[in-house]
């Protein structure tokens, strides 16, 4: 559905050219749901903008949904939809005319526009609204529509750009929830953007890590997270003393490794945290020790950004 | 003809929202005419001269072609917020011919100016204006032609600037000297010769001597066919300059 080849762009700025995306090798079949992950300026929006032919490659090439976006671009804008990190709607604009529009805009006929429309209006919760302002919709109900009109002409692959950014926890569930039954029913191809970690986690089938231009992983987030050695188990003492003790305890156990203390808790990773465990308790308790708590933290993919850029998500996410 | 049926949907999308809210829509935008007509005109009329005698006819052609200048030059101001958000982006996105992005908007906006224009005559008509109707309806036309030319200027202005902070300043700085030099206000015959012969420079100032013309119904008058030739040439060369710009964005 998607293949690039040595995609790149660079933008000229007062200080220099900016290498925004670096010979980019993408290859995404048919049916696949997959999240583009990476601190913001990553090139993640760039890149989706050369894939809708918002943005011309400065160098490579791009093959979107059997076209190729810089010698036919008409032809992709036709068999993709495109829901970018603002709001669609126009000013003044009703929701239903200005979702039907939209659908007369990618070559529906009148009929056809009117009941795709109400059709999908019913599908994404935004009924009895046909006449409401678009601007004067909720967060939740604009992402909606927005996604509504990426849509409307029932396009094979659908990029989504941001889609959840902005919306409340209870929101951001809905649209999932949305999206998923919309690919159950439809097969569509998806390609979003997100830096949240835990959507890229709970939603994507794929998730393809970019930082600086490039791809710096790329496969399942179990696949991802296995790059990570192992799981993070904490063990709290009572004292800073009592903790170095546990910790003493704990580097006799075979698998574990990276053992630290800070404060009165010990930190250490090991393969298969749930099933050491125990083994970690015993050795504890041998030496006559007590815990306050203990957690085992199976690896994130902030985890994963961190093993493999030595820079936290959160951190570049600001 | 993907061109003709793309700037038609475009068209009717603009207009929805005139449509729904037809005074804000249209209304304020003809509130600086109306202004003219009622708290300067009367001025007018005290002036001795051709002007004075027939103030209303000296005068409201030249406040349509005002109306023209204002109504289609701060067009793009429309476009910025959609630019902002993501509305034109997902236009971009969609198969849409991308000259009838353009075309499309302006088209609404001379439907627009078409109609406040039939507005404000009806408005002055039980004043005592006197008009041609062949000439009224040639005059017309020849606004709805600058008008064509004139938004699409306005459109290329605002997806050049981008900044909605900077294009009403822009606007003003040119507007301004255009009105002045225009002749809409005081006939320019009184103005010393260097102010004359700036005013003849001003392509408005050759339009609004055609409409005055043409209101009259004197079709032989040399200025109607100067007024018609600058505004078929303003309309010409921001088509050529817009469709470039707007193909450029399709590549």
């Amino acid at each position: 559905m998607i293949h690039t080849r040595e995609l790149c762009r660079m933008f000229t700025t007062r200080t220099g050219t900016v290498e925004a995306v670096r010979s980019l090798d993408l290859d995404i079949g048919a049916g696949e749901l997959v999240a583009f992950l990476g601190p913001n300026g990553a090139g993640k929006s760039t890149t989706l903008r050369m894939l809708t032919t918002l943005l011309l490659p400065t160098s490579g090439t791009a093959e979107v949904a059997g076209s190729d976006v810089v010698a036919d671009p008409r032809a992709v804008r036709r068999s993709i939809g495109y829901v970018g990190q603002g709001h669609a709607a126009g000013t003044g604009q009703y929701v239903a005319e200005e979702l039907i529009s939209q659908g007369r805009l990618y070559g529906l006929g009148k009929a056809e526009a009117k009941s795709r429309a109400a059709e999908l209006l019913a599908d994404l919760d935004l009924e009895g609204l046909d006449k409401r302002e678009a601007g004067h919709l909720s967060g939740g109900q604009q992402r909606r529509l927005d996604i509504a009109m990426g849509l409307i002409h029932r396009p094979e692959l659908l990029f989504l750009d941001e889609p959840s950014t902005g919306l409340d926890p209870h929101s951001r569930a809905n649209l999932w929830a949305h999206i998923a039954r919309l690919r159950e029913r439809y097969g569509t191809t998806i390609l979003l953007t997100t830096h949240y970690l835990d959507e890229a986690d709970s939603v994507a089938e794929r998730v393809v890590v970019i930082d600086h231009g490039s791809v710096i992983a790329d496969g399942t987030p179990d696949e991802l997270k296995g790059k990570v050695s192992g799981d993070l188990v904490i063990l709290e003492t009572g004292s800073e003393e009592d903790a170095r003790a546990a910790a003493a305890a704990v580097e006799a156990v075979p698998s574990a490794h990276s053992v630290d203390t800070a404060a009165a808790a010990v930190r250490l990773r090991v393969d298969r945290g749930d099933a050491v465990l125990p083994e970690i308790l015993r050795a504890v308790d041998a030496r006559g020790l007590e815990l306050r708590t203990v957690q085992v933290h199976r690896p994130s993919l902030d985890d994963v950004f961190l093993t493999l850029t030595g820079r936290s998500l959160r951190e570049s996410a600001e | 003809m993907s061109l003709l049926r793309d700037t038609w949907l475009i068209c009717l999308r603009q207009l929805r929202p005139t449509l729904h809210s037809p005074v804000t829509g249209m209304g304020f935008s003809m509130l600086q005419p109306v202004l003219y007509l009622t708290l300067f005109a009367p001025l007018l009329a005290g002036m001795p001269g051709g002007m004075g005698e027939n103030s209303l006819q000296w005068f409201v052609p030249g406040v349509l072609a005002m109306l023209a200048l204002f109504g289609t030059s701060f067009a793009g101001f429309g476009l910025l917020p959609e630019m902002r958000s993501g509305a034109h982006e997902r236009l971009l996105a969609a198969p849409v011919n991308r000259v009838a992005l353009l075309l499309g908007r302006v088209m609404r906006d001379i439907t627009v100016l078409l109609g406040q224009a039939v507005v404000i005559l009806l408005l002055v008509l039980p004043f005592g204006l006197r008009v041609s109707p062949a000439g009224a309806v040639a005059g017309l036309l020849v606004l709805l032609v600058m008008g064509i030319g004139l938004g699409t200027l306005s459109y290329m202005l605002a997806m050049s600037v981008k900044q909605e902070f900077l294009f009403p300043a822009i606007l003003q700085t040119t507007t301004m000297p255009l009105i002045l030099l225009s002749g809409i206000l005081l006939p320019m015959d009184l103005a010393p010769t260097w102010l004359y012969s700036l005013s003849r420079a001003n392509p408005l100032s050759h339009v609004v001597d055609a409409e005055r013309a043409l209101f009259a119904g004197d079709f032989g008058d040399p200025s109607v066919y100067i007024g018609s030739g600058v505004a078929v040439a303003v309309a010409v060369v921001a088509l050529a300059l817009g469709t470039r710009l707007m193909r450029r964005l399709a590549a």
